[in-house]
């Protein structure tokens, strides 16, 4: 046998266990949530805080002042922009350039808003007095 | 920091946020949670920033990415006037629309990051999430800078309307979910980015036709729609933080384009199909029905001997107040009528301003205590024993054909009855009618009298008057 045949077929196994290890890999990631749960989906969990939270945002916002409503926009806009944690995740993640740049523009970008929405908010509110 | 320990982290954020939002119930508690939810952002980040596997040589990035960002957001934070607020916070919708726009595009590059498979082998249904939160995103950023063009005057405010829109707008509408299906049993790059375009397009589409005046039902559903695209990430990314934020945010905004609509007696579905409205530009039609009946006009001076003489003022802002400046004028002239023991109040249709609470935020800013300013129902009964309300650029929100006049366009509306006063004195520039086009009755009584001029000038003269 030629050696450079029996280079390539290790190869091609090699890719192959490679691609296997790759599907175990995938696969552990589903399975192990799942059997801790008792064969639910993760994605029910993440659904049901979702839906628990949408209630919670109902009443709590309900109950915010008419007069409050200009702040109370200005500091939903500085919290919902927590989605740096994934623009942050996927700059010190991710391998692929694209990845990173994305990752870096996305944290730029929420970090204008937090920054920008609770120091906007916290002027607003610092101007709300009472007759003392 | 372990992954759970990580979880638990964010967990503790979200219940910050929360307890920011709540602490808004009132004016006393609200620093306290701000401060909350500045507390709650800091945790996140900081236990982002301790996840184990982070690339040492990324720090500087972050870091850097957080410093640039940060320092621009402080920098107009701190500059903008607060006449401005409105297309700010439309602004700053955008960006978290972009950024969750980012975020998708980042974990399509980089599934691995966030455990949700490996590029070209993306689960099923992280792809569903991930083209959610993108379509979302998308549309939150071109609709929101449609808004703050219409808000800041680049753009004009008037609806802009075309044949077949609404047909088009469904067909991009049926057009984008089929992309999205498309995406998710493919996972193809081009497809993802084709949605991010289409939903860019459907974005600006879908604000164009709304007038400037129906921008607080806009701003809110714009605010909401930005709370929907952060969930759908945080589904993407399973990230507890993001999810519940998310929903709040979500929750938060929709109960204000509620209570928005309700404010003008008109559907959502009514304002989202917009053409309502042409903003400032029906002077000249208006014009010339008013020529036909007389109405009484005064000057600052009988204003002002009006006031002297009254008990009780309440004064009605509105819109134009904003546009004139004239709030700080308005309270140096209740500062000198509450010298000579009148009693001064303030009257906030829902819908005056350009967003939620303008109002409000404008005279805190020029240091009118809270106490004295009310909302609709709290004193709606108390026109009746006012001897004068003082209307500074308000208008339809004044008007008393939303309660008689069943053809009127702004009929069932809700509105501030100062016709119920002794006297009105309405501070106008000219006779011109409101947003909705249509003439104010009230305008003609007997006890009106009109004050033409411009809103702060008007306000000046009568302090000085009345000195």
């Amino acid at each position: 046998m030629n050696p450079n045949t029996i280079a390539e077929q290790a190869n091609r196994i090699a890719d192959e266990a490679h691609a296997l290890a790759q599907q175990a890999q995938a696969a552990a990631q589903t399975v192990v949530p799942a059997t801790v749960a008792g064969g639910v989906e993760p994605f029910i969990f993440l659904f049901a805080i979702f839906l628990m939270a949408c209630f919670v945002g109902y009443y709590v916002v309900w109950n915010v002042t008419p007069a409050l409503h200009s702040p109370l926009m200005a500091v939903t806009n500085a919290i919902s922009s927590v989605i740096i944690v994934g623009a942050m995740l996927a700059t010190g993640l991710g391998d692929s350039t694209w990845a990173i740049g994305f990752g870096v523009a996305g944290t730029a970008l929420a970090s204008v808003n937090i920054f920008g929405g609770f120091v906007v908010t916290q002027r607003m509110l610092s101007m709300f007095r009472s007759k003392k | 920091m372990s992954e759970s320990l990580t979880a638990l982290a964010y967990l503790i954020a979200a219940i910050l946020f929360i307890l920011a939002l709540r602490g808004l119930s009132h004016p006393v508690t609200s620093r306290r949670g701000n401060q909350f939810g500045m507390a709650g952002m800091a945790i996140a980040v900081v236990a982002t920033l301790l996840h184990p596997n982070i690339h040492a040589a990324s720090y500087a990035r972050i870091v850097a990415a957080i410093a640039v960002g940060g320092s621009i957001g402080v920098y107009i934070a701190r500059r903008i006037q607060m006449t401005a607020l409105p297309q700010l916070v439309a602004a700053f919708h955008s960006l978290v629309g972009m950024a969750a726009v980012f975020v998708a595009a980042a974990a399509l590059n980089a599934p691995e990051a966030f455990g949700i498979g490996h590029p070209g082998a993306i689960h099923v249904q992280s792809r569903i999430e991930m083209s959610l939160g993108l379509a979302i995103g998308a549309i939150t950023f071109s609709g929101s800078v449609i808004a703050f063009a219409k808000l800041q005057g680049i753009m004009r405010g008037a609806p802009i309307i075309f044949p077949q829109q609404h047909r088009l707008n469904a067909l991009l509408g049926v057009i984008a979910v089929a992309l999205i299906a498309a995406f998710v049993v493919t996972g193809s790059q081009p497809l993802f980015w084709l949605i991010a375009l289409l939903a860019f397009g459907l974005g600006f589409l879908l604000i164009i036709p709304i007038g400037g005046a129906d921008m607080p039902v806009i701003i809110s559903m714009l605010n909401s729609y930005s709370g929907w695209a952060a969930a759908g990430i945080g589904f993407t990314i399973q990230n507890l933080a993001l999810i519940i934020t998310g929903s709040l945010v979500g929750a938060s905004g929709a109960i204000l384009s509620y209570i928005m609509c309700k404010g003008m007696n008109r559907s959502i579905i009514n304002v989202l199909l917009g053409g309502f409205g042409t903003d400032t530009g029906t002077a000249a039609a208006a014009g010339g029905a008013a020529g036909e009946r007389s109405v009484r006009s005064g000057a600052a001076e009988d204003a002002a001997f009006i006031m002297k003489n009254a008990s009780k003022i309440i004064i009605a802002p509105g819109y134009g107040m904003a546009v004139a400046q004239a709030q700080h004028a308005l309270r140096e002239m209740s500062d000198v009528l509450k010298a000579e023991g009148v009693e001064v109040k303030y009257a906030i249709h829902p819908v005056a301003g350009r967003m939620p609470g303008h109002m409000n935020v404008l005279l805190a800013e020029a240091n009118v205590p809270y106490d004295e300013v009310f909302e609709l129902e709290e004193i709606n009964n108390e026109f009746s024993t006012a001897d004068v309300v003082y209307v500074i650029g308000a208008n339809d929100v004044t008007n008393p054909a939303a309660k008689t006049d069943k053809q009127s366009p702004i009929y069932g509306m809700p509105i501030l009855e100062v016709d119920k006063a002794k006297t009105v004195l309405f501070v106008k520039r000219s006779m011109a009618s409101g947003y909705a086009g249509v003439e104010n009755e009230l305008f003609f009584r007997p006890n009106t009298m009109m004050l033409f001029g411009d809103a702060k000038k008007m306000t000046e003269e009568i302090v000085q008057a009345l000195h």
